[in-house]
C-alpha cells in the first residue's frame, strides 16, 4: 500500500483579481521506501505541493492520505510527526540565536519524548556530527554542517517520510555529495520515504526512483530513473531539463 | 603573571569552538563588551548609567545629610564645603536630595521598562503573528494611543489617576508601549515566514512557543535599543510630571520636582534649578548615547 | 578562441587580506593569471576566493581589505596605482560586472528603459528620442519579446533572467573590453540560463572581448568557457583548457569532478573530497 497518496490536489492563492491556481489537479502515489522526485522551473508549484504534504499550506482541496490515513489541512501532532521537511537555504532554516542542542531538543519537548539528551546525541551521530556541536550556534557552522543539523532536526521525531525541498542546491558539489550520500545511507538504514524537489536532473537521477516533471502547476510526465538515464523521455520539456543539466548547449548557428 | 592570565582568559572567551553552553554565553557577552569599549560615546553613556545605578544603590553612604530633614535656619544657603550644592528653601541639602533623587529616577525607569516591554511585545507580536482582523483591531488601538502627543497623554492620565509616583509610572507606561508594539509587530512579520519558524510549526509548536521561544530572542535587541533610546524621554516626562506636581509628592526627592520648586528662587538661588537640571540632562543624554551605541553593536543588520 | 598576442588583463601575485577579530584572513593568496580575448572560468568551492578576486580587479573590495600585487594591468591602465576617479571611469565602461542578482546592479527607482537610455546618452551622445529608439533596439537584440512594455518596468518587476538580459543590453552599448560575471545564471531556470548564456556568448564573440566567468557549476564552465582556473583556499591550484577538464591532474579538480552526480555515469555512491593540507600550500 502507498505511504503517500495524493488525488486531485488543487492549491490556489489570493482572491478576486489576484486569484491564482498554483497546483492544478495533481495526483500521485509514493510507495514505502521509494524516493519520488519533483522537477520543473521556478514558480511551477513544486514547493507548494510539498507544503500541502507537510501541512504547511492550509488552503488546498482534493485528497491526501499519509500512511493510510486521510489528512486534512489541519494536522494533529502525531500526524505532523509522520513527515518532516528539510529546506533549501541552510542559512535560513536554523534559528540564529538557538544553539544546535536547543533546536534539536525542541521537537522532543513538544512531543513529550523521554531520554532527550541521548536522542540528541544519537541523531547528531547519525548525521555525522560530533556531539560537541550541541553547544554551537548556527553561524559557527558551514553550510553543509547546517544542512546536516536540519536533517537531524527532521529525523529526531522518527518520521517515515522526509520532504526535501532542494536540500543541496545551496551547497558546493563536494558537500552536496556528502549530503546525498548521507540521505542514501539514512534511507537504506531507516527505510525512509523521500519526496525530493530539485532542479538538477543529475541529482534526481542519482537519488529518485521516479520523477514527476511539473510545468505550470501540472505534471506533464512521470518518468522512471531508467528512462532518465536512457534518455527515453516523452515530453520535450523533460528533454530540455535533461540537456540543461549537462551544461551549456550552444544553439544551432546559421552558417555565417 | 596577571597579563598571562588575562591573555588566556581573552583567548578562551573569543574562541568559538565552545565546549559548554556557559562558554557560549560568556563569549557573546564578552564580544558585546569588546564592541562597547571600542565605541567611546556608547561607553560614556554606559558609564553614566552605571554611575546612576551605583549612586542610587549607595545613596545612604554617599549622602552627607538627611534628604528630607528640614532646617529653616539653613534655608537657601549657597554651595559650601558643608552643603556641596547648597540648600533649598526648607534648608534641605541639595546634594543629598540629588543622590536620593537618583533612586526615584531609576525606580521610574526600571518600572516603566518592566511594564512596557512585555505588554508592547505581546500586543505587537500577537498582531503580527496572527494577522487578519486581530492585527487590524490591535493596531488601530495602538494608533489611537500613538496619535496623541505623549506628554499630553501622560498628563491626562496622571491627572485622572491622581498625583503620586506609581500613577506617574502607569501614565508614562501608557504612552511608551505603542511604539514598542509597532516595533514588535514589524519584527514578527519579518520572521513569521522564516524557514526556522515554519520548521517549528511543522513540528507542532504552538503560538506561545513560537512567540516566546523563537521571536523574543530575535526582537529583544531592537526592543532593548528602543527602550534605552526612549528612556531619556521617560525621564524627561517623569521630571515634567514632577515639575507640575503630578509625579513624586513632597517631601520625596525627585529631580523634576526639585527643579520646579527652585524656580521661584531662580535669581537668588540658581543652584536649586541648575543642579537637578544638569542631572536630568546628563542621564537622559547618557541613555541616548548608550541606545545609539547598542544599535550599532547589537543590531545584526548593521553588522 | 585561444589567446591573441596581448592579454587584456594581467594579474601577478595578487593577495587580498581581511583583518578580523581573530587575526588576518587571507582570502586570496598569491594568484597570477592573464585574461585574453576568451572566456575564462573560475571555479572552486564556496569561500575559495572567487568573488573576492573579481571584486579586487574592479577595486570594489571593502575599505578594510588590503590588496597586494606585483602587477595588475588592464589594457593600458595600472589598476594598482589608478586613482579612484580613474577607476570610476573604468567601471561599467571598460570593465563591466554581472552579479547573481541583477537587482543589486540596477537603480531601483528608475525604469530599466531609462537606465539603458542613460547609458546610450552617455556613450553615444544621442538625444532623448533617439536614445529611446536605440534602447528598444538593444532590448530586442537580447531577445526580449515585448521591448515597449519592458522599457517601462522597474527592476523589481522583471524576472531574474530578464534582469540579466537587461544588464547585457547595457554592455552592448558601453562596449567594455572585459566582463566579469559572478554566478550570473545560478538563480535562473535551465531554459532561461541557456538563453542568457547564448546572448552573452554572442556578445563576447562579436566584440572580441574577454570574460571572467565565476561559477561553481563544473558542467556549465566545462561547456561554456575556453579555459578554467580552479581555486582552492584562495590559491589557484590548476589552470586547464575547458575541453580537457575531464583529464585534469590535480587531485582537487579530480575530486570535484568525482563528487558530481552524472546522468552519463550513474554511480551508487559519490566520492567526497579528501582534503590535503598541501593543496593550500602549492
Ligand atoms: N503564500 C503565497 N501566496 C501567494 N502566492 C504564492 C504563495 N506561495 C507561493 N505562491 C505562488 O505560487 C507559485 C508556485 O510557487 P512555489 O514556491 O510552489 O514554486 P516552486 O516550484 O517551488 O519554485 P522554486 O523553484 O522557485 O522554489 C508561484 O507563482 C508563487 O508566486
Ligand atoms: N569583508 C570580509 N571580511 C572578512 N573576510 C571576508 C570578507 N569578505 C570575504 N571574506 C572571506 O574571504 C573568503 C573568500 O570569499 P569569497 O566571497 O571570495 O568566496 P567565493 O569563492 O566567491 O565563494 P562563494 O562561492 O560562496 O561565492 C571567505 O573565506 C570569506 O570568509
Ligand atoms: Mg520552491
Ligand atoms: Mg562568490
Amino acid at each position: 500500500m502507498s505511504i503517500i497518496s495524493v488525488n486531485d490536489l488543487v492549491v490556489s492563492f489570493g482572491s478576486g483579481s489576484d486569484f491564482k491556481q498554483v497546483v492544478k489537479n495533481v495526483a500521485f502515489d509514493v510507495e514505502p521506501g521509494e524516493t519520488f522526485g519533483l522537477v520543473g522551473e521556478s514558480g511551477c508549484g513544486k514547493s507548494t505541493v510539498l507544503g500541502a504534504l507537510a501541512g504547511r499550506i492550509k488552503g488546498w482541496s482534493g485528497s491526501i492520505s499519509i500512511d493510510g490515513e486521510a489528512v486534512g489541512p489541519k494536522r494533529s501532532r502525531s500526524q505532523l510527526a509522520k513527515q518532516q521537511m528539510v529546506f533549501q537555504d541552510p542559512f535560513g532554516s536554523l534559528h540564529p540565536r538557538h544553539t544546535i542542542g536547543r533546536t534539536l531538543l525542541e521537537p522532543l519537548e513538544i512531543h513529550g519524548f523521554d531520554q532527550r539528551q541521548e536522542r540528541v546525541e544519537r541523531v547528531l551521530r547519525d548525521v555525522g556530527l560530533p556531539p560537541g556541536f550541541r553547544h554551537r550556534f548556527p553561524h559557527q557552522l558551514s553550510g553543509g554542517q547546517r544542512q546536516r543539523v536540519a536533517i537531524a532536526r527532521a529525523l529526531i521525531l522518527n518520521p517515515g517520510i522526509l520532504l526535501l525541498d532542494e536540500p543541496t542546491s545551496a551547497l558546493d558539489v563536494s558537500i552536496q555529495a556528502e549530503i546525498l550520500n548521507l540521505l542514501k545511507d539514512l534511507r537504506e538504514r531507516d527505510k525512509l520515504t523521500y519526496v525530493l524537489v530539485s532542479h538538477d536532473m543529475a541529482v534526481i537521477a542519482h537519488l529518485c526512483n521516479r520523477v514527476a516533471v511539473m510545468l505550470d502547476g501540472q505534471f506533464v510526465e512521470v518518468a522512471s530513473r531508467e528512462q532518465l538515464l536512457r534518455g527515453s523521455v516523452q515530453h520535450p520539456y523533460t528533454r530540455t531539463l535533461l540537456d540543461g543539466s549537462r551544461g551549456y548547449v550552444p544553439p544551432p548557428k546559421l552558417a555565417s | 603573571m596577571a597579563t598571562r592570565y588575562f591573555n588566556d582568559l581573552h583567548n578562551w572567551l573569543i574562541n568559538e569552538e565552545f565546549s559548554s553552553l556557559r562558554q557560549a554565553r560568556l563569549h557573546k557577552a564578552y564580544v558585546l563588551w569588546l564592541n562597547l569599549i571600542a565605541n567611546p560615546l556608547a561607553l560614556a553613556g554606559f558609564l553614566v548609567v552605571l554611575a546612576l545605578v551605583l549612586i542610587a544603590t549607595l545613596a545612604p553612604l554617599l549622602a552627607n545629610h538627611d534628604p528630607i530633614l528640614q532646617d529653616l535656619t539653613m534655608a537657601l544657603k549657597p554651595p559650601s564645603p558643608i552643603n556641596w550644592f547648597g540648600t533649598d528653601e526648607f534648608g534641605r541639602d541639595v546634594y543629598s536630595r540629588l543622590v536620593y533623587g537618583a533612586r526615584t529616577t531609576l525606580y521610574i525607569s526600571v518600572l516603566v521598562t518592566v511594564i512596557v516591554a512585555p505588554i508592547g511585545f505581546a500586543i505587537g507580536a500577537t498582531a503580527g503573528y496572527l494577522g487578519g482582523w486581530v492585527d487590524v483591531v490591535l493596531m488601530r488601538i495602538t494608533d489611537i494611543f500613538l496619535s496623541f502627543p505623549s506628554l499630553v497623554l501622560a498628563l491626562a492620565f496622571s491627572a485622572a489617576l491622581g498625583p503620586g509616583i506609581e500613577n506617574a509610572v502607569i501614565a508614562i507606561a501608557l504612552t511608551v508601549w505603542p511604539p514598542i508594539a509597532r516595533l514588535a509587530r514589524a519584527e514578527t512579520l519579518t520572521f513569521r515566514a522564516a524557514d526556522f519558524v515554519v520548521a517549528a510549526e511543522l513540528q507542532g509548536a504552538g503560538m506561545g512557543r513560537i512567540l516566546f521561544r523563537h521571536i523574543v530572542p530575535l526582537c529583544a535587541p531592537s526592543i532593548i535599543i528602543r527602550l534605552t533610546l526612549n528612556m531619556s524621554s521617560v525621564i524627561l516626562t517623569a521630571a515634567g510630571l514632577g515639575f507640575l506636581g503630578l509625579g513624586a509628592q513632597p517631601p520625596m526627592p525627585e529631580w523634576g520636582a526639585m527643579a520646579a520648586s527652585g524656580r521661584q528662587y531662580l535669581l537668588d538661588a540658581w543652584w536649586l534649578t541648575t543642579v537637578p537640571g544638569i542631572a536630568i540632562l546628563l542621564v537622559s543624554l547618557a541613555f541616548n548615547l548608550l541606545g545609539d551605541g547598542l544599535r550599532d553593536i547589537m543590531d545584526p543588520r548593521n553588522a | 578562441m585561444p589567446e591573441q598576442s596581448k592579454p587584456i588583463l594581467s594579474v601577478k601575485n595578487m593577495s587580498v587580506q581581511f583583518p578580523t577579530l581573530s587575526g588576518v584572513v587571507t582570502a586570496v593568496n598569491n594568484v597570477s593569471f592573464d585574461v585574453g580575448r576568451e572566456k575564462v572560468g573560475i571555479i572552486g568551492e564556496s569561500g575559495s576566493g572567487k568573488s573576492t578576486t573579481g571584486r579586487a580587479i574592479m577595486r570594489l573590495q571593502p575599505a578594510t581589505a588590503h590588496v597586494i600585487a606585483d602587477e595588475m594591468r588592464f589594457e593600458d591602465v595600472d589598476l594598482l596605482t589608478a586613482s579612484e576617479s580613474e577607476m570610476r571611469a573604468i567601471r561599467g565602461r571598460r570593465i563591466s560586472m554581472i552579479l547573481q542578482d541583477p537587482k543589486y546592479s540596477l537603480n531601483p527607482v528608475m525604469t530599466v528603459g531609462e537606465q539603458i537610455a542613460e547609458t546610450v546618452i552617455l556613450h553615444e551622445r544621442l538625444g532623448r528620442r533617439a536614445a529611446r529608439e536605440r534602447t528598444l533596439a538593444m532590448l530586442e537584440r537580447v531577445n526580449i519579446r515585448d521591448p515597449q512594455r519592458v522599457f517601462n518596468l522597474y527592476p523589481h518587476e522583471v524576472s531574474g533572467g530578464m534582469g540579466q538580459r537587461i544588464m547585457i543590453s547595457m554592455m552592448l552599448i558601453s562596449s567594455p573590453s572585459l566582463i566579469i560575471a559572478d554566478e550570473p545564471t545560478s538563480a535562473l531556470d535551465v531554459t532561461v540560463r541557456q538563453q542568457v548564456l547564448s546572448i552573452l556568448d554572442d556578445l563576447i564573440r562579436e566584440r572580441n572581448i574577454g570574460l571572467i566567468f565565476i561559477s561553481h557549476d563544473l558542467n556549465l564552465v566545462k561547456s561554456f568557457c575556453d579555459r578554467v582556473i580552479i581555486m582552492y583556499a584562495g590559491r589557484i591550484v590548476e589552470t586547464i583548457e575547458a575541453s580537457k577538464l575531464d583529464q585534469a591532474t590535480h587531485p582537487y579538480t579530480c575530486g570535484l569532478l568525482e563528487a558530481l552526480p552524472s546522468l552519463d555515469r550513474p554511480r551508487d555512491r559519490l566520492e567526497t573530497l579528501k582534503r590535503q593540507a598541501s593543496w593550500a600550500e602549492a
